[in-house]
């Protein structure tokens, strides 16, 4: 076994296998920083998932791809805002929807489409191609990690800086901190001349279609091999844990994903280590593989306590108003 | 005097209620004689997934029944019921249970193992219903069976495939995505079967297992596949699981493998030489020509023979996917020997007896005892063939050259 190569690969899976969740975890950090909790994260990536697939691979480019997920995620997420901004709909409910609605068009169309003929990935070129690994000069060539972090599809690269700019955007720009206080306190925005709705509108739309990007991902690293399982696997479920553990920053919520990703990933990787590190990590081979199955909601788990311990001392970046339907006239 | 109407009219609901009981009973009672003419045979299923999958297991199995329907002159449209995504929940099972005899079906099948405690205490409720149940191993005399297929044997002509084609390839490391490892028989026998396989082959061959620890887990199918490849150096990759994501993953590492399921060549052209395939209709036709023509349920495990069906390659219901053109030359013929063997009786997996396989098609045999990965002998050299009920039920061990990766 090539040790070396063990690491390098563990490393480079670690990405590769989780970077739907930075997505999924920055889409939901937008949505929640406006002040609305959308839990239909997972039915939006798989949305996005399905017709980013389908478009991208008819008009046989990747690029085409990417922005139909995007739309398509932005359409559930409009969906979801007339629902609870206009409608005043609970958020949880309408969330929880969502996701029950988005995974059964993912399957009404997969499942349709299967039938009479899916296009596979191998046949469009441009898309197969696009989504090839690009090597960044010098970085790539340092031993160990090099490979392993900067050897990525075009996808990787472009969550990190979503993640960047949207990081930016939050902290250092007048409509970020606009849209911070409606997330706060959407009757003080409101007073002072800011259209509570129509931020709500564009960020959850905005949001939802980074999502979608995320499920885009998820399709094409599969492959685009559609089954009776959903591609998005659970993702956007650890992506709304993720956004606490990020505490509602896109910047820590790049570190939660790899954090995340390092315990999802040793379910494959484990034993291979094991195996090339027999004295130092010989240990890990005995772990059974329903603890390795557990271990991303135990993270969770741990996470949230020391979250709620952490909020007490009063540092938390929860938007105070996450949750709660703004009416103007109850103001 | 409205109480009096209430009274009135509660006790007519519960005479007509009766009344429909007692033409039901007659119903059933005209079905006992004879043989069930093909027109009034209803076919219940119960499934775990939803009938609409365009793949995986309950789409292997629908597609079995509907085949098999069509083979007998059923029709699909109007003689099988469904109740489809029942997860192994008996209180569940027995609702699904339920409804498919209130359609008044002659015979039910579950597909999925969880559904066994259920079926067998439906059984013995319905005694005029027959319950036959997929990868269980409960049974009665009279209405209740199970059945499962020799996939191992299949399983051994996929491995001489891979074997041949790492001999080719010039590398000894075989790569294995499993559901579950030793913790089944079903899996265990399939790993072994696909080893023993490969070392008829190519002697000096590690087939390093990877378990998933789930029926379905398409993301980590596809790592799992990556990791044996990358980390274990595997050239070819098979497997035991529904989806064709480690194929992909031979193919986009430019390696080789085996599937399972159904012919994975479309899925990974580059990579997949042939796939260990299950022809479920060869059980469905069979079960449901015994249960028209046994009459009443409670003859129908006699008319089947046994309790327990088993079939394998003899009985075509187990058999490899046509071999792709990334095979080596040869393949057919070797696996065509090997096939003839089991097909003829003359030869099983599991016994003393071992067999060295040549490119050309030329098989050998030689005593030689079979050994699990930790020494122990399982069968001594010579010997008889491991008994079915330790294939299906009991074997908890891998043979030597299988390693846990």
């Amino acid at each position: 076994m090539d040790k070396v190569g063990v690491i390098t690969s563990f490393i480079h899976n670690i990405v590769v296998y989780n970077i739907p969740l930075l997505y999924g975890t920055v889409g939901e950090i937008m949505v929640e920083k406006s002040g609305s909790l959308n839990l239909g994260v997972e039915g939006t990536m798989a949305v996005g998932a399905i017709f980013g697939y389908i478009f991208g691979c008819y008009a046989n480019s990747l690029g085409l791809g990417i922005v139909s997920a995007f739309l398509l995620g932005a359409l559930c997420g409009l969906l979801f805002a007339v629902l609870t901004v206009s409608f005043q709909a609970n958020q949880n409910i309408t969330g929880l929807t969502l996701t029950t609605f988005g995974l059964g068009i993912y399957f009404f169309v997969g499942n349709g489409l299967k039938a009479s003929g899916w296009p596979a990935m191998n046949d469009y070129e441009n898309v197969k191609e696009g989504f090839e690994e690009i090597s960044i000069p010098l970085l790539s060539k340092i031993p160990v990690v090099g490979e392993g972090l900067f050897s990525h599809n075009i996808f990787v690269y472009l969550g990190i800086l979503i993640a960047i700019a949207m990081w930016w955007y939050l902290k250092h720009t007048p409509m970020g901190l606009r849209l911070r206080a409606v997330g706060e306190n959407p009757g003080a925005a409101d007073s002072v001349g800011i259209n509570v709705k129509l931020m709500k509108y564009i960020h959850i739309c905005i949001g939802c279609g980074i999502m979608g990007i995320g499920g885009y991902y998820m399709a094409l690293n599969m492959s685009g091999s559609f089954n009776s399982s959903c591609w998005i696997n659970g993702y956007g479920w650890i992506a709304v844990a993720l956004v606490i553990f990020a505490n509602w920053s896109p910047a820590v919520a790049i570190l939660g994903t790899f954090v995340f990703g390092f315990f999802n990933t040793l379910r494959a990787s484990g034993t291979s280590l094991a195996n090339a590190f027999p004295e130092a990590l010989g240990w890990l081979a005995d772990i059974p593989t329903q603890l390795y199955q557990a271990l991303p909601f135990i993270i969770t788990a741990i996470v949230l306590v020391v979250t709620s311990i952490r909020n007490k001392r009063g540092s938390s970046g929860l938007p105070a108003a996450l949750g709660l339907n703004y009416f103007r006239e109850e103001r | 005097m409205k109480r009096i109407i209430a009274l009135f009219l509660a006790a007519l609901m519960v005479f007509a209620l009766a009344a429909c009981g007692a033409k039901n009973d007659n119903a059933d009672k005209n079905d006992d004689a004879g043989k069930t003419e093909a027109s009034d045979f209803k076919v219940g299923a119960i499934y775990i997934n939803s009938k609409n999958d365009t793949a995986g297991y309950t789409f292997a199995h629908h597609n079995g029944i509907t085949t098999a329907m069509k083979e007998l002159g059923l029709d699909v449209d109007k003689q099988l019921f469904i109740v489809d995504e029942v997860p192994e929940d008996k209180e569940q099972v027995l609702a699904a249970i339920d409804t498919l005899v209130g359609k008044g079906v002659n015979i039910i099948f579950g597909i999925s193992f969880g559904y066994i405690d259920a079926m067998e205490e439906a059984a013995g409720e319905y005694e005029d219903v027959i319950f036959s149940h997929a990868t269980g191993y409960k049974s009665n005399e009279t209405n209740f069976n199970n059945y499962f297929g020799r996939a191992y044997q299949a399983r051994y002509l996929a491995g001489i495939a891979a074997g041949l084609k790492s001999l080719e390839i010039g590398n000894n490391n075989v790569g294995y995505v499993a559901a579950y490892g030793t913790e089944y028989a079903e899996t265990a026998s399939g790993i072994n079967g696909f080893a023993l396989g490969v070392q008829a082959v190519n002697p000096d061959a590690t087939v390093y297992v990877k378990n998933l620890g789930a029926w379905a887990d398409e993301v980590n199918e596809s790592a799992f596949a990556k990791e044996l490849i990358e980390s274990y150096n595997c050239g070819v990759i098979s497997q035991h699981c529904d989806s064709a994501q480690p194929q992909i993953a031979a193919q986009n590492a430019g390696v080789y493998g085996c599937g399972y399921n159904s012919d994975m060549t479309k899925d990974a052209p580059e990579a997949h030489l042939t796939a260990a395939i299950w022809h479920w209709n060869v059980y469905y036709a069979t079960a449901m020509q015994a249960a028209m023509d046994c009459g009443s349920a409670d003859k129908f495990v006699s008319t089947m023979g046994s309790s327990a069906y088993y079939g394998g390659l003899k009985e075509e219901f187990v058999d490899v996917s046509p071999l792709s053109e990334n095979c080596v030359e040869g393949t057919d013929k070797a696996i065509e020997a090997v096939r003839k063997l089991m097909v003829d009786g003359e030869w099983d997996v599991f016994s003393g007896v071992k067999l060295t396989v040549t490119a050309d098609g030329v098989v050998t045999k030689t005593d030689a005892a079979l050994v699990d990965n930790a020494g122990n002998e399982i069968v001594a050299a010579g010997g008889e063939s491991v008994e079915d009920s330790v294939i299906t039920g009991t074997m908890n061990y891998f043979v030597a050259g299988v390693k846990e990766a």
